[in-house]
């Protein structure tokens, strides 16, 4: 909340270098906040998320994570249980931004006052719901405003919670309840929009997308979120197999696959400098993605076959802009 | 030593406001409050308070945060009017249903369509089953006194419920007005400090809020708590009130009655429009007029008790309703509580319903005489009907 993000301002660098050799062995000896026994379904990806998040929350700091109406929330919030060892807040759908700004300026206020000694953070896990559609409004208003958050949105691509409908993440052609396959729709008819370009146009600190099977980089890339002067964004594909229609036990090779086909690129912008943290060397087919999912089975009827070049094409060019923005190729 | 200032309205909410000093103030400007989020905007970047502003990009965003930073245990305000409160509408019901002390000025004003920026009750009326206490204001001065004992009914623990005062837009808002500040040193002592319960940035016991009560839970136990909060702040509103009038000399109460004592017809209103009343009451009186008035202050809780009792040796009632329920032939809001807290008397007094100044339409000395001349008319026919009239309506 000191204005410091109204531009691109160099020394907001990261504080402190991330140790990029994270040691698998280290986090298991870590106290997992987010405990075992939510009502998550087995095989989901988010809960996966959230622990890779949250191992990066540095030592003897306090943490209050605030969710959005979602999965994640109805399941590790069930009055009089939590599964949550930080304290926690929800509030309403479209809000979690909003409700984590009061969180964090309360926080600013009572320290200043010295009625607060400890160092906290301040976390948002929502869905793709309460990120990129109804809560882009007070999302986009923290960004601006400049809370230092961790604004974390874990991405399956559709309202899962309500049981599979479309939302402004769902990529072109996908089956959803409300956008289905039927003699007059071949499943969504728009490409999805791009939120994590959306948090970076806002000039904060740190943005980045990453995915559940690499958990190194998103370990990495939420240490330098937590450690960031400001506001920071992650998007981690968080693949949900109840509403992507795929065995309960692929869910990690599904999300390396997005990564492999380039339709869910890993890379971070830090004070605005755009960074592929994943180079794809043999970019993959993106019908190899595809196949293994049930929701879009109907993109191999021969009727379909030109939703799937599409889909194919938004993919390569959506990919060669990034690319260009990370200084891994020049305009041709 | 109080102060004796001119303030318009919105000047004298903030007056409250800097002397609060709360820890947290999230808002987001709309006619005809925004000169409350500008003067303290300007108090905080002049150093004279040490909140954290939050300059919210919409009004649910502004009490969502409101609701984030109270559950972290800071003392927190907002004030809003008309559409941004129709906005908030969603989270005014989460701040009541969490139990969360927050105060806010709503300066009344019209909800669209057709849009119109002018005093009417509206919004507020529109908020009246949110679990929110309302307190009306006549004027300036019970604004900013409102205001300060607001912060303590909510907080009471037997209470813990959002305060929202209300002030009349434009006629209380933006005119200037003689009032009496008290001084800073005794605000400060009679506001205190908040003692927070189960707060997010409480390290030892990290509590949970807003969780989900889905599966055969809680939820009708935590309403009827709510209930009975609501019940319980009638209690805290008379005890505020006492303590207030101690440092202030200014008493209130649930409503203020003037002349009413030998009354047989009595006009009921809330919020500016009672000054006005007053004025006629005397003009009335002096034509041999047995009439009188009762200003309503706290409309949540409705003092029903307390209302019947003081009306029982009334023949007529005309009441005044600066909004209409859109539910048929029912009236306004006012006119229905007040009726139905009547239900089960054996006296019941005959009532008459003028709904007025919708959309800012100037209540005249004028009108208000037509109006007592209705219930002349009425009382004269021993009707018992029911009667809406909608007064100052051109044909």
């Amino acid at each position: 909340m000191n204005g410091k993000n109204v531009l691109f301002i160099w020394e907001y660098v990261i504080r402190e270098e991330t140790d990029v050799a994270i040691k698998l062995s280290d986090l298991t000896h870590q106290k997992e906040l987010l405990t075992g026994g939510h009502r998550m379904c087995a095989g989901c990806g988010a809960p996966i998320a959230v622990r890779q998040v949250l191992h990066a929350v540095p030592e003897n700091a306090q943490v209050v994570t605030c969710c959005p109406t979602g999965c994640l929330e109805v399941s590790t919030s069930i009055y009089p249980y939590s599964s949550w060892r930080t304290a926690f807040i929800h509030s309403a759908f479209e809000n979690a931004a909003a409700t984590i700004s009061g969180v964090e300026a309360a926080y600013r206020a009572l320290k200043k006052k010295g009625k607060i000694g400890e160092d906290f953070r301040f976390v948002v896990f929502g869905g793709d719901g309460g990120t990129y559609d109804i809560g882009l409004q007070a999302l986009s208003g923290m960004l601006e405003r400049g809370h230092r958050v961790v604004y974390v949105c874990y991405n399956n691509e559709a309202y899962m919670n309500t049981g599979i409908q479309r939302s402004g993440a769902t990529q072109l052609g996908t089956w959803t309840t409300t956008s289905p396959f039927g003699e007059r729709s071949a499943g969504k008819a728009q490409n999805r929009k791009d939120l994590t370009a959306i948090a970076a146009a806002h000039n904060i600190p740190y943005v980045a997308q990453a995915a559940i099977h690499s958990w190194r980089d998103t370990v990495n890339k939420a240490r330098k979120a937590f450690q960031a002067d400001g506001s920071a964004l992650l998007n981690i594909l968080a693949p949900c197999h109840r509403g992507w229609r795929y065995p309960m036990e692929e869910t990690v090779e599904i999300s390396r696959l997005a990564t492999e086909t380039c339709i869910w690129p890993l890379y971070e912008v830090e004070n605005g400098k755009w960074r592929l943290t994943h180079k794809v060397r043999q970019k993959k087919p993106l019908r190899e993605y595809l196949e293994k999912q049930g929701r879009y089975s109907h993109l191999f009827r021969p009727e379909n076959e030109a939703i799937l070049e599409q889909l194919q094409a938004f993919t390569d060019q959506q990919w060669e802009q990034l690319l260009l923005r990370c200084g891994e190729t020049t305009e041709s | 030593m109080p102060r004796t200032v001119a303030l318009i309205g919105t000047d004298a909410i903030a007056e409250a406001m800097r002397q609060i000093n709360p820890d947290v103030v999230p808002a987001y400007p709309i006619t005809p409050q925004t000169a409350i989020v500008e003067t303290f905007a300007q108090m905080v970047g002049d150093g004279l308070v040490d909140t954290e502003m939050i300059n919210a990009e919409s009004e649910h965003s502004a009490l969502s945060a409101a609701i984030g930073a109270a559950a972290a245990g800071a003392r927190v305000m907002t004030a809003t009017s008309a559409q941004g409160l129709a906005l908030m509408w969603e989270m005014l019901y989460i701040a009541s249903g969490m139990r969360l002390p927050i105060v806010m000025p709503n300066v009344n004003r019209a909800l669209s369509a057709p849009i119109n920026i002018h005093c009417d009750h509206s919004d507020s009326m529109g908020a009246r089953d949110s679990g929110w206490i309302q307190l009306f204001s006549e004027n300036a001065q019970e604004a900013y006194d409102n205001v300060l004992q607001a912060v303590l009914i909510a907080e009471d623990p037997n209470v813990l419920l959002p305060v929202m005062v209300l002030l009349d837009g434009f006629i209380i808002s933006h005119a200037v007005e003689r009032l009496d500040l008290l001084d800073d040193r005794t605000a400060k002592q009679f506001i205190g400090t908040l003692m927070p319960r189960d707060s997010l940035l409480d390290a030892e016991n990290p509590p949970s809020w807003g969780v989900f009560d889905g599966l055969g839970g809680y939820y009708f136990e935590f309403k009827r708590a709510q209930a009975q909060a609501m019940i319980n702040a009638a209690a805290a509103v008379r005890k505020v009130a006492g303590q207030y009038a101690e440092i202030s000399g200014r008493h209130y109460d649930f409503f203020e009655t003037y002349r009413l004592d030998d009354a047989e017809l009595v006009i009921v209103a809330a919020g500016s429009a009672a000054g006005t009343i007053r004025s006629m009451i005397d003009d009335l009186r002096a034509e041999g007029l047995r009439i009188g008035m009762l200003k309503l202050r706290m409309f949540r809780p409705f003092p029903e008790r307390d209302l019947v009792k003081a009306l029982s040796h009334v023949k007529n009632v005309a009441v005044f309703d600066r909004s209409d329920t859109f539910a048929g032939e029912m009236g306004g809001p006012l006119f229905v509580e007040l009726r139905a807290a009547f239900y089960e008397e054996e006296k019941r007094p005959q009532m008459l319903n003028f709904i007025y100044g919708l959309g800012g339409r100037d209540l005249s000395r004028n009108l208000i005489r037509q109006a007592v001349d209705s219930c002349k008319l009425a009382a004269g026919s021993n009707e018992r009907q029911k009667r809406i009239i909608y007064l100052g309506i051109r044909d």
